[in-house]
């Protein structure tokens, strides 16, 4: 059970499907508003597309697309975007995370300021579940896979 | 002691059969929990969701504008501990270097 | 709401989930909560709650058997002590 093995045929069919799996996840994170998804799922999407990668390419392939140390960072940049879309509506004279109070360049109706806060946060969730998952991930599987 | 644990079993699974017929039918439109006003006789914060959702976000998508923007706290608290649980995983599986 | 295929995938949910506690090799009954966890998501679409489904599908059957799968390489059956 614990035998592994360089596969080329695996490695390729994981190449061909893993960047479909990423543009789906892209695309539920930014169609958000107007079909069922949202940051969790688009984030899980990207993390399973980027894990599938790891699981058939070993350690040298998959450091080329994230390095490892790099994602204990980016799930701390996803919290602080979602929570600097809190703080800036503070500083501007709002409740904590009230959208109607973000700096958005252009002249937006408070309807519209709503939808583009609600983007910006759907974008940190995304980014946060991704980095969260890869990062379980490869702490569980350091030391098993090959090269 | 094996046929005990299996009439035990076979008694709670009646037990909940029994308790579920008593629930409302799904998807009926005259449950209690569809109504605009609860038992207490006080307005549900979901009918507001549902008229003014699309007024007040200019989002069709009523689940993104609950999560996001009505209930965002609660999501930014969600995300916390998502973070916390990955903290916690990378202390406990890290492997230190041997000094 | 079509009762018929309600009824069979509640079938299957209740069949999976006694392989699941009754398989002897831990890698079947990782397989099988894989797949009452997919037939939860289309249970949960059938009722209604499509974010719910979705969650569930991605979730549940994506990255908890890649994770229970690294777990059971990283553990061994036999003990050490």
């Amino acid at each position: 059970m614990r035998t592994q093995f360089e596969s080329p045929i695996v490695l390729l069919g994981a190449r061909l499907l893993s960047p479909y799996i990423m543009l789906f996840g892209i695309y539920v994170i930014f169609h958000g508003h107007y079909s069922p998804g949202g940051g969790f799922q688009g984030g899980a999407l990207l993390a399973s597309s980027i894990i599938l990668i790891r699981i058939a390419g070993g350690r040298l392939v998959s450091r080329l697309q994230i390095k490892e140390f790099f994602t204990t960072p980016m799930a701390a940049i996803g919290v602080i975007v979602y929570f600097a879309a809190g703080f800036i509506s503070v500083l501007y004279g709002s409740y904590f995370l009230d959208y109607e109070a973000l700096p958005f360049p252009g002249d937006l109706t408070p309807a519209e300021l709503r939808y583009y806060g609600i983007l910006v946060i759907e974008i940190g969730i995304g980014i946060a579940v991704m980095a969260i998952l890869v990062m379980i991930y490869d702490h569980m599987a350091r030391g098993e896979d090959y090269a | 002691m094996k046929y005990a644990k299996i009439v035990v079993l076979a008694a709670f699974a009646g037990l909940l059969i029994y308790g579920s017929t008593g629930l409302p039918d799904r998807g009926d439109p005259d449950n209690l929990m569809h109504q605009e006003r609860s038992i207490t006789n006080t307005v549900v914060a979901g009918s507001y969701f549902i008229r003014e959702a699309y007024n007040d976000a200019n989002t069709p998508n009523m689940v993104t504008v609950v999560l996001g923007d009505y209930r965002s706290i609660d999501t930014f608290g969600e995300q916390v501990v998502v973070f916390a649980a990955g903290l916690i995983c990378l202390l406990i599986l890290r492997k230190y270097r041997s000094i | 709401m079509i009762w018929e295929i309600e009824l069979v995938l509640f079938l299957f949910l209740i069949i999976s989930a006694i392989v699941a506690l009754e398989a002897k090799d831990l890698l079947i009954a990782v397989v099988t909560l894989t797949i009452f966890s997919f037939t939860m998501a289309l249970l949960f679409t059938a009722m209604g709650g499509i974010d719910v489904g979705f969650t569930e599908a991605v979730i549940g059957a994506g990255v908890t058997g890649i994770l229970f799968v690294i777990a059971l390489f990283r553990t061994t059956i036999k003990t050490n002590d």
